[in-house]
């Protein structure tokens, strides 16, 4: 792993949405380099999950320029070199988890039997053996998003982007998701772009948080976690895990309060869906 | 959706014959029950209250009318029922073609829906007369054409409701994966319409018997239901009349049974999803 | 507002183009299939509008103010029949919502009565309900009311059990009678369901009226004006096509009626498609 190499690099990225004149994002600047757990984190509206988006090239910048893993955003996609999990997990009901975790494999193309090896090895991965013939209405919620998790690096892209994944599940769940969520990016070396609203989890999960605050979407702040790794149970109670808290909820309090929480993903949706 | 154990992880449900019959007879009962229920109460009351016999005869009479001459009665139903399966056939087909062309170009979709939706609100029967003098009083094409028109608008309309009623994130990791348009519609659009697309086609199929039977009442060949009910009645034949009424409603709920039987078993899927967790 | 009446009227334009276009085109290759066009088969738009406005019999009164009146004489007969099935539709409901035995003791055979050709049944009905004094066109009605009931049952039924089963559980822990839940919960969760329900009954309830006075030979509607036009189509064909000119307008403004309704009681969020 090459440990200096950029692997998503923004540069003066601003976007603005429609006719209304919303500006989402701002002048942003980031460079996420590889190996990373970044997480950008702010209150409703502050263009978070728009600014994920833009490096997946689901939506396009109004200005700046995106590169990921050396090409355009747009090659990039082209190219799959990101797998994606949302805060739902949007699983196939028509499909077991065999055949919801196959299916990037499916479209890549690849055959029956290097399939089936990959998704074995997958669920051993989120630990979901056993599993297999499932459909995704017979698993809880924490599960799902495993399978969601599973499929998202199925075909071991080097960048995973994360919007909220866990944020429908209580805080055990989410607790221990958490963990394994650090142990599998340890195991596959992947870059993960991870948006959340906790601070806690923040903190607890990555390499660095940026702190970014709405109208106009920027970005007002960095904190470089630097708790060891690899992170356990007991990192939560360290007096450093607290002040590193602390620094990002004084950093989000001086970027100021949520705009509209409707309005960023009904911005998103209108974008999107056209 | 809470908890993370495997505990939690609903079984796959093993049912031992016993309790297969046990849950058949509870959700069947009740309606076998009024069904025996209606036809004692058909031969009682009709016959204690006297109402007039040529209104609504006992049902054993109509039976009987209906076996002595079976053959015709049958006949006539056949004859209908192709008339109401190819314009079945041939609106619903017609009416998934338009909705995935209106699906794939959006701005089009967009335009026409209004109008669309208004036009499914045209009696659509009262084109019966014209559809006649198209095609021919006797033909079977005029009848197969106004059902075909009446079956068009419900599947279109809902086939398209269910292939843009995706959710935005199945799109957003479909276009994750590079997907092209084909793929969207194959392994997202597609598979989310079936649902309403049976629905609109049980309806299609009664829209589509009674399409045929009613145009008949503008003048049809002496083989079909309508005609044939439609003598009966102008005869006070009235035993001969409800008799070919009941063929027809047989043949109704035939066919609508046996669509959704289709359903069933190209869906198995989404019923156990929806009726058991 | 302006821009949707020009979209209206561009459409309408355009559908008079295709019809006129398709028919110089089919009359100059000679066309047989699927039908013969001609001026008889398919007059040009133009003939049919300019039918409305001459008289239908020598110094008689314009088509128009005849078929005027008798598609008022369809549409009273349709709106009592709309009212009746409505009505009856949601009593019904309302009943089984309350006793799943009688749920699945009836269902079934409510679903089977639409497949009974009521136009078959309507002359027994016409005969019966005039014994009872009742005038001609009230059997219309309940022949339209006939068509009308079942999809409102079956929303209605649909609509009532639609309600958030936690709102249900905040309902009981307010002591709630059932009659309350009823009409403070389920009904307004049906709405929606109903008006759905509604823009189908209205188009069944035209459809009823119009075909209902067939058997009864009832002349004072548009049923009887279809009747008598269909006889006379080959020396005026203009006049069946202009009648049903006003059938549609009488069906669409049924539709609009129940749209309009809709507008005024039901307020819902909007639903976000891609």
């Amino acid at each position: 792993m090459n440990e200096n190499r950029i692997v998503v690099e923004l540069r003066d990225v601003t976007k603005e949405f429609g006719r209304g004149g919303v500006t989402a994002l701002r002048g942003i600047g980031l460079q996420v380099g590889a190996g990373e757990f970044v997480t950008l984190i702010g209150p409703s509206g502050c263009g978070k999950s728009t600014l994920l988006r833009v490096i997946g090239d689901l939506i396009e910048p109004t200005a700046g320029e995106v590169v990921v893993n050396g090409k355009s955003a747009h090659q990039a996609r082209r190219e799959r070199d990101y797998g994606i999990v949302f805060q739902d997990a949007v699983l196939y009901d028509w499909r077991t988890v065999a055949k919801n975790i196959a299916l990037p494999l499916e479209m890549l193309g690849w055959d029956r039997r290097r399939r089936s090896e990959r998704v074995r090895r997958m669920l051993e991965l989120v630990e979901l053996t056993g599993f297999e013939d499932h459909h995704p209405w017979q698993l809880s919620g924490g599960m799902q998003q495993r399978v969601s998790i599973a499929r998202a690096l199925a075909f071991d892209p080097p960048l995973l982007l994360m919007d909220e994944p866990f944020g429908a599940l209580d805080e055990m769940t989410r607790e221990r998701l958490n963990m394994e969520l650090l142990r599998i990016w340890e195991a596959s070396g992947s870059t993960v772009v991870f948006v959340t609203h906790s601070i806690s989890e923040a903190v607890f999960l990555s390499t660095r948080v940026v702190v970014m605050s709405p109208r106009p979407g920027r970005i007002t702040g960095v904190v470089d976690i630097d708790l060891p790794q690899p992170r356990v149970a007991e990192t939560r109670e360290q007096p450093r895990f607290f002040e590193l808290v602390t620094a990002v909820r004084d950093r989000l309090r001086a970027g100021g309060a949520e705009a509209g929480e409707a309005s960023e993903q009904e911005l998103i949706a209108v974008e999107e869906g056209l | 959706m809470t908890s993370d154990a495997p505990l939690a992880v609903q079984p796959i449900p093993r049912d031992t014959f016993a309790r297969g019959v046990g849950r058949r007879t509870r959700d069947w009962g009740p309606a076998v029950a009024v069904f025996v229920l209606g036809i004692a109460a058909w031969e009682g009351l009709v016959r204690g209250l006297g109402v007039q016999r040529f209104l609504l005869p006992p049902l054993s009479d109509i039976l009987r009318t209906f076996w002595d001459d079976r053959d015709t009665f049958i006949d006539a139903g056949i004859f209908t029922f192709k008339e109401a399966l190819g314009g079945f056939v041939l609106g619903a087909c017609t009416g998934v073609l338009v909705a995935l062309v209106l699906a794939r170009w959006r701005s089009l979709g967009a335009a026409v829906m209004p109008y669309a939706i208004a036009a499914n609100a045209i009696p659509i029967i009262a084109f019966a007369p014209i559809t006649n003098n198209w095609f021919g009083l006797l033909s079977p094409a005029s009848k197969v054409a106004i059902a075909a028109v009446i079956c068009f608008f419900p599947v279109m309309v809902n086939t398209l409701r269910g292939l843009t009623s995706v959710r935005l994130q199945q799109i957003e990791l479909m276009r994750s994966y590079a997907a092209g348009e084909v793929d969207v519609f194959r392994r997202v659009r597609i598979p989310n319409a079936l649902p309403y697309l049976f629905s609109a086609l049980k309806v299609a199929t009664v829209l589509a018997m009674i399409g045929a039977i009613v145009g008949d009442y503008f003048g049809g060949s002496q083989e079909a239901l309508g005609i044939l009910i439609r003598r009966s009645a102008g005869i006070f034949a009235f035993e001969a009349a409800w008799a070919a009424i009941l063929v027809a409603s047989v043949l109704g709920i035939a066919f609508y049974a046996a669509v959704a039987l289709v359903e069933r078993l190209t869906m198995g899927w989404h019923a156990s999803a929806r009726g058991r967790s | 507002m302006l821009r949707r009446a020009i979209v209206f009227v561009a459409v309408l334009a355009g559908l008079v183009a295709l019809w006129e276009g398709f028919k110089a085109a089919a009359e100059a290759v000679d066309l047989t299939w699927p039908f013969v066009v001609d001026d008889r088969t398919l007059p040009h738009v133009h003939d049919i509008v300019g039918a409305l406005f001459e008289p239908s019999r020598t110094n008689g009164p314009l088509l128009i103010d005849v078929l005027g009146e008798q598609a008022l004489f369809t549409a009273k007969e349709a709106a009592v029949g709309f009212t009746l099935g409505a009505s009856v539709g949601f009593v019904i409901a309302v009943v089984l919502v309350h006793s799943n035995l009688l749920q699945r003791g009836f269902l079934p055979y409510i679903v089977a009565s639409q497949t009974v050709p009521i136009l078959a049944v309507a002359p027994m009905v016409v005969v019966w309900l005039g014994g009872r004094g009742l005038p001609g066109w009230f059997s219309v009605s309940v022949i339209a009311a006939y068509l009308t009931f079942f999809p409102v049952t079956i929303n209605a039924l649909r609509g009532l059990q639609s309600a958030d089963p936690r709102a249900l559980e905040l309902m009981h822990s307010y002591a709630a009678g059932r009659w309350a839940v009823l009409w403070k919960l389920r009904v307004p969760a049906a709405m929606p369901f109903l008006f759905a329900a509604f823009k189908i009954s209205a188009t069944a309830s035209v459809v009823g009226a119009i075909i209902g006075e067939l058997p009864a030979s009832i002349q004072d509607g548009l049923g009887g004006a279809i009747l008598n036009f269909n006889q006379y189509y080959a020396s005026a064909p203009t006049r069946l096509w202009a009648t049903n000119l006003v059938a549609a307008f009488l069906g669409v403004c049924f539709f609009l009626a129940v749209l309009a309704g809709e507008r005024l009681v039901v307020r819902r969020a909007p639903e976000h498609v891609a």
